[in-house]
């Protein structure tokens, strides 16, 4: 199968501006909820929609963190390689917090079973909700699913789903491709 | 995705620069994680670390075995002191019986420079230096590079000057190589009979005159003088160690210069390193403390996941 395209930038722009406003809908000014992204790559999403959210409801105070999963994973030491740690990073406390959890695609679901443990060590917060960019519906191995949801894709488990960044990759874009491709 | 390139961590002069970087990089996170109301990960909850000290420790047993607890690892703890070792059992035999019990890693101090070598060509699990003799306490050079970088960003382009007992110290042993490595020139500082025959050989210069060496150094690591490990008398008396090499306020005030002043402890308060200095802003030595438990954190995390 030849990589496609799934979303080009115009779509992409488009998605994000939904989720946004799906998210004032739900948490009016935010004065109560936070962003949070999941390292590495929810972070981009994190910080694109915490950035459209604050121009949107013209405020500056949108509380916005990055959290880190590595030392949560249930997979360490089964790739025979120590997995390397990113930054996290939330410099408030989420007691009481109403927590977006931010990642670019839901596959296995494993990721954010992790990070519910890793957030739970930062405090207790009033809920947490989660929001993607992509969800690959078929392929769930934990029952999670996200409440926002940017587009919903069905595919097999040997495809892979790229997302990629302006500031990153020089586009806002998603593909698809097939291992064999590559 | 990266990795070590040894599976035990025995020496510094053993590891690349890079492994060095990423343990650095890895305690970053830790020292996060150590600032959370939770100070706890789940990292290593599968997996079990003999504490082996067959020399007495305080400092760095407690930081391995909190390190250890930090990371969700299970641990046991063994002092040479109450064992079947006054019994006559023999390093190897030892080991093998705890290892039979399913351990995953030691962690391991030990008169003998060399035992954890030893030890590691016979043995599967992952072996941590908790100090050999007077060879090598990787982790105490990790924590005190990773202190200094904390302080000034980088390594590189630093004057350290480590002083004291140079010739039975693993602290230097571990902290020039580490130093060295990650760009920064060493300078070694005490009595001639204290001082390695061949210290230019380790990458490091000697300069006796405890003044000059100060004005030329960014960092001074100030040593304990190990009573302990001399059988031999090599410096006269401690009072005349003490006005010759010990670091006072007043020496300090009289160079021009605001020094960071490190030591591994424990101090021996007016011997090598007066009140007025240890208590004083100048001192990291507390900051050395904290981060030895982030660093060896890293080095178990990254060790761990070798396996």
């Amino acid at each position: 199968m030849k990589p496609r395209i799934i979303l080009d930038s115009s779509k992409f722009a488009l998605t994000v501006e939904r989720l946004c406003h799906q998210l004032i809908e739900q948490h009016r000014d935010f004065s109560q909820s936070c962003i949070i992204g999941v390292q590495p790559r929810g972070v981009f999403l994190a910080e694109r929609i915490h950035s459209r959210l604050q121009a949107i409801l013209k405020k500056k105070d949108i509380q916005y963190g990055k959290l880190d999963i590595t030392l949560y994973r249930d997979d360490f030491r089964q790739k025979g390689k120590p997995m390397t740690t990113n930054e996290t990073d939330i410099p408030f406390s989420l007691e009481g917090k109403n927590v977006v959890l931010v990642d670019d695609v839901l596959f296995t679901g494993r990721t954010i079973r992790s990070a519910l443990d890793a957030l739970l060590d930062y405090g207790r917060p009033n809920d947490v909700e989660l929001l993607v960019l992509i969800d690959r519906r078929l392929q769930r191995h934990l029952p999670i699913q996200a409440k926002y949801v940017g587009k919903v894709i069905d595919s097999i488990t040997t495809e892979k789903v790229k997302v990629e960044w302006k500031d990153l990759d020089g586009a806002d874009k998603v593909w698809i491709t097939s291992d064999h491709n590559e | 995705m990266s990795a070590l390139s040894q599976k035990h961590l025995i020496a510094i002069k053993d590891l690349q620069k890079s492994d060095i970087e990423l343990i650095f990089q890895t305690a970053d996170t830790f020292k996060e994680v150590l600032q959370r109301p939770i100070k706890k990960v789940p990292s290593l909850r599968d997996i079990t670390i003999a504490n082996l000290f067959f020399e007495d420790s305080t400092r760095t047993r407690i930081s391995f075995e909190l390190a250890e607890k930090r990371l969700s690892a299970d641990t046991i703890n063994f002092s040479a002191s109450g064992s079947s070792v006054k019994k006559g059992e023999t390093l190897l035999d030892t080991v093998n019986n705890i290892l039979a019990m399913k351990v995953d890693m030691i962690v391991m101090r030990h008169s003998s420079s060399g035992a954890q070598a030893f030890l590691s060509q016979h043995i599967k699990a992952n072996i941590i230096n908790a100090g050999d003799g007077t060879h090598e306490h990787p982790t105490q050079g990790l924590l005190d590079g990773y202190s200094v970088r904390e302080k000034f960003g980088e390594l590189k382009g630093l004057n350290y000057l480590i002083i004291g007992d140079i010739k039975h110290s693993r602290v230097a042993g571990s902290d020039i190589p580490l130093m060295t490595k990650m760009g920064a020139k060493v300078k070694v500082c005490g009595p001639p009979t204290l001082i390695p025959k061949y210290i230019e050989e380790m990458g490091a210069t000697y300069e006796p005159d405890l003044k000059k060496a100060l004005e030329w150094c960014d960092v001074a690591n100030v040593l304990r003088i190990q009573l302990e490990r001399m059988d031999i008398k090599f410096v006269p008396s401690l009072r005349e160690y003490s006005l010759f090499y010990g670091v006072n306020r007043e020496l300090l005030d009289s160079i021009n210069k605001d020094i960071t002043i490190m030591h591994p402890g424990p101090i021996n308060r007016g011997v090598e390193l007066n009140s007025d200095v240890a208590d004083s802003k100048q001192a990291i030595i507390l900051q050395q403390v904290e981060n030895g438990v982030a660093v060896r954190m890293a080095a178990l995390y990254l060790l761990a996941g070798r396996a």
